[in-house]
């Protein structure tokens, strides 16, 4: 292997990367226009922009997932947050005389995102002012959450009509989704805020080492407050991103389950769950790899009692191929039977030529 | 046991050593961190086997595979840690694994009976059937003994027994000792405590560096000679300081002081002290392992708070709140743990280097990238840290350049106070050379330097002014003038557990 192959391969994102275009390229055989784009009524159209654009919640709430884990934390609740703040949007809506009005979904917009960074503040708080395990503090706003947003919703789904909360996860701005827009400019700050300022350094520090991290003389506790803060933000505005989409709030459905794919994404990105190095290209590529496998499986019509074996099937294989440590078993088994036999079998070969 | 050698890649933890045991008798293991009393506990129960010599248990050659032959040849072994079942019942602990059965029926009122019965034998009337975990560490301690005899031990072993216990608690430990030992078995025992060592054992054997010392009479031994002994002064021949001219301590001493502790300390860990450290002074903290060296120095810098007594930063005041107020106050702290206290081994030399100073400046004022290689380029080649990559993870280093790691990161903090705790332990000498010179630039620069080592040649070296230490106290300081040397500190470290009370020198 030349130094050059060494280095991609080398890269912690090659793998991710890899099976993205493998199964990006998979679709090419179902469906031949998979890759083919078109503008139309002024939209970009195109299976592309559909896994884009579906998978945008799923990317902001693992871009805020991959900081929680950076930490060697974990964030259980992001899912109840999304139906909460979803709840909430649309409850204020629906109370408003005119539910199109610009002020009241401004309103509601920022008062969804008021409550996902209390909430945040609430997980931040439990984890790093008392000191309670991550996964235990963030289950009791995962379930709690969940029995939030039904009563915001008064266990019934709001349906709104408001064609200006749709455009929040609907809507399109430049040709382009504006959901689209909306993950890519939180995916950008949290990159400039971890990699162009000290914080990305500090977090995986903290997550590495927190002893040494606090004898560093660095504030653990507020960095992680402001992590789970920041993870709360994201769940809350894809919690917005997703009643916008359908126009309404399902305190029951909205979000269930997105805190495992997250978790998911933030692992197949290659973020160990033990903390410190974190990335959130990563995540990013990991969502995107769910995301498609989910369009995938429509396009190449796996039955739908099936799906979810198949996702599971897939996830594994890619997990796998992620793991440097199966890989090396997996190179090493193939190769062991060689050697032993090898020995005595050469030592003849020497003494023959000389 | 006779020529017992064993190796770990790269280290000979035990070099040729012979050790006898006889029934009735107590047998002190000494030796300094790191001499080989672990190991050689850990080869006398079968948890490592052994590369050379034998193993003699009653005129037969043993030779134990795993921790469980031992057992069953009658070697039972008390941990440091008491390593029972917190959530079971005494008798449970007791008998984990043989509980009594009838038709594969635990028989409880037999179990519980058998176990109120041995713990009578040891003095001990509690409720058997409470759980462990609702009594004292003691408790918990006999219980582990409790098990350990009722194994039929021939021969017991008690690994730092008395670490978590008070003075009456020790007592009662030792009063089983001697039951014991009146019994006929022959009793190991491994403890940091002098005091303990001489109040109990009729033996001692002394380690130092894996290799046999000799072993003793307790009684032909001075606590002076053994100390001595534990310590050794072959360093001395290792490295040679050009010899400094010591500075006037009193001229240092004349200003005022950067430092000063005043009745600070911490319930039940340090008792309260004084202490002054001047600028471009280096004061040494001398004792044994254990004698609170480190838990003295951890108050200076608020990694654990002190919670009695005040300390003074330039004459003023200064609550020092946590690592985050002495660095402000420009206090430095290299833990004697690089691993677990000191560097984060996934990050880089580069993030590792500058960590310090970038926590001081906050998250929101980073250092450019260009200002983080200068500093590290710089530090990097003043300290001579191998390989000169900063891109690469830190726990690939060496022990050594691991150690000027940690230095460097606190060094761009520009420090007046830096505290070193154990800097020198585990790396190899020419490093080490490097670090003592280091210690030497920088106390002629003017800061304040505070030292901790297990090398007393080393302490002796490099300070103007020594504390000594001895459980948890600091018990003498000497200024370091002509007439201090390895013997007077020992001999201070000695004398101050007999004459106790009376004598806390001030020099």
């Amino acid at each position: 292997m030349s130094e050059r192959v060494k280095a991609v391969v080398g890269n912690r994102l090659f793998w991710p990367v890899l099976a993205l275009v493998l199964l990006l390229v998979s679709n090419l055989f179902f469906s031949r226009d998979f890759f083919s784009l078109e503008v139309r009524d002024g939209h970009l159209y195109g299976s592309i922009i559909d896994i884009l654009r579906n998978g945008a919640p799923l990317i902001l709430v693992a871009t805020g997932m991959t900081v929680v884990i950076a930490t060697g934390g974990i964030d259980l609740s992001v899912g109840a947050i999304v139906a909460i703040v979803g709840g909430l949007a649309c409850y204020h809506i629906s109370t408003q005389p005119d539910q199109n009005s610009l002020s009241g979904v401004i309103t509601a917009v920022l008062m969804g995102i008021g409550l996902a960074l209390v909430l945040g503040l609430w997980n931040g708080i439990l984890v790093a002012g008392i000191g309670i395990q991550p996964i235990i503090a963030t289950l009791i706003l995962m379930v709690a959450g969940r029995g939030l947003a039904q009563m915001i919703t008064d266990d019934q789904i709001i349906t709104i009509r408001s064609p200006n909360y749709k455009f929040i996860g609907a809507g399109h701005l430049f040709t382009v989704p504006f959901a689209i827009l909306v993950a890519l400019l939180v995916v950008l700050l949290a990159v400039l805020l971890t990699r162009r300022t000290a914080l990305g350094m500090l977090l995986e520090s903290v997550g590495g080492n927190a002893e040494a991290s606090r004898l560093a003389g660095i504030r653990a506790r507020r960095i992680t407050i402001m992590v789970y803060v920041f993870c709360g933000l994201c769940a809350g505005i894809a919690g917005l991103m997703i009643s916008a989409d359908v126009s309404s709030a399902d305190g029951t459905r909205a979000g269930l389950w997105i805190e495992l794919d997250a978790i998911l994404a933030v692992v197949i990105g290659g973020t160990s769950l033990l903390g410190g190095r974190f990335s959130i290209a990563g995540t990013v590529l990991g969502a995107l790899i769910i995301q498609t496998l989910t369009t995938t499986i429509l396009t190449i019509g796996v039955p739908s009692d099936a799906t979810l074996l198949f996702k599971a099937l897939v996830v594994t294989i890619v997990c796998l191929l992620q793991s440097p440590q199966f890989r090396a078993k997996f190179i090493r088994r193939r190769r062991p039977p060689v050697p032993p036999p090898a020995t005595p079998a050469e030592t003849p070969k020497v003494e023959v030529p000389a | 046991m006779t020529g017992i050698s064993k190796e770990f890649p790269g280290v000979r933890a035990l070099d040729n050593v012979d050790f006898r045991m006889f029934p009735g008798e107590v047998h002190a293991l000494m030796g300094e961190n790191g001499a080989g009393k672990s190991t050689l506990i850990k080869v006398l129960t079968g948890v490592y086997g052994i590369d050379a010599g034998t193993v003699v248990l009653q005129d037969r050659q043993v030779n134990f595979h795993a921790p469980l032959q031992a057992q069953q040849a009658g070697v039972s072994t008390v941990y440091q840690e008491v390593n029972l079942c917190a959530n079971l019942s005494v008798a449970e602990n007791i008998f984990l694994g043989r509980q009594p059965r009838k038709l594969g029926r635990i028989q409880w009122s037999a179990m519980n009976k058998r176990a109120a019965e041995l713990l009578q034998r040891l003095e001990l009337s509690i409720d058997v059937t409470r759980q462990l975990s609702t009594y004292s560490l003691a408790v918990q301690q006999m219980v582990a003994i409790a098990r350990a005899i009722d194994i039929d031990a021939k021969v017991l072993i008690l690994d730092e027994p008395t670490s978590s216990l008070d003075a009456g608690e020790v007592a009662q430990l030792f009063r089983v000792i001697r039951q014991l030992k009146s019994d006929g078995v022959a009793v190991l025992f491994v403890t940091h405590f002098l005091d303990q060592v001489y109040e109990i054992s009729d033996r001692i054997t002394v380690l130092r560096n894996g290799r046999l010392v000799g072993e003793y009479r307790t009684a032909d031994l001075p606590q002076l000679e053994l100390v001595s002994l534990m310590i050794g002064k072959e360093m001395a021949a290792l490295e040679q300081l050009d010899e400094q001219p010591k500075r006037q301590v009193a001229a240092l001493e004349s200003g005022q002081p950067f430092i000063e502790a005043r009745g600070l300390g911490r319930k039940g860990v340090v008792t309260p002290f004084d202490m002054t450290i001047h600028p471009g002074e280096v004061v040494g903290l001398a004792g044994l392992l254990g004698s609170g060296r480190t838990e003295t120095a951890r108050l200076f810098f608020g990694a654990d708070r002190a919670d009695q007594g005040q300390t003074l930063v330039n004459g003023a005041p200064v609550a020092i709140r946590g690592p985050m107020t002495a660095m402000s106050k420009a206090i430095a702290f290299c833990s004697e743990n690089r691993r677990t206290e000191g560097l984060i081994g996934e990050l880089t030399v580069r993030e590792n280097i500058v960590l310090a100073l970038q926590a001081t400046r906050g998250w929101a004022r980073p250092l450019s990238r260009r200002r983080q290689d200068e500093l590290v380029d710089k530090y990097v080649k003043a300290l001579q840290i191998r390989p000169a990559n900063p891109e690469m993870q830190v726990r690939n280093l060496s022990g050594g350049n691991q150690q000027k790691v940690l230095l460097a990161r606190w060094l761009i903090t520009e420090p007046r106070l830096l505290i070193l705790d154990e800097p020198t332990r585990g790396i190899d000498v020419g490093a080490k050379a490097e670090i003592q010179k280091l210690v030497v630039e920088l106390s002629d620069g003017g800061m304040a330097v505070l030292f901790i080592s297990a090398e007393l040649e080393e302490v002796l070296r490099l300070s103007h002014k020594i504390a000594v230490l001895r459980d948890r106290r600091i018990v003498a300081e000497l200024v370091n003038d002509d007439t201090v040397d390895a013997d007077r500190i020992m001999s201070a470290i000695a004398s101050a557990g007999r004459a106790d009370e009376n004598l806390e020198v001030t020099a």
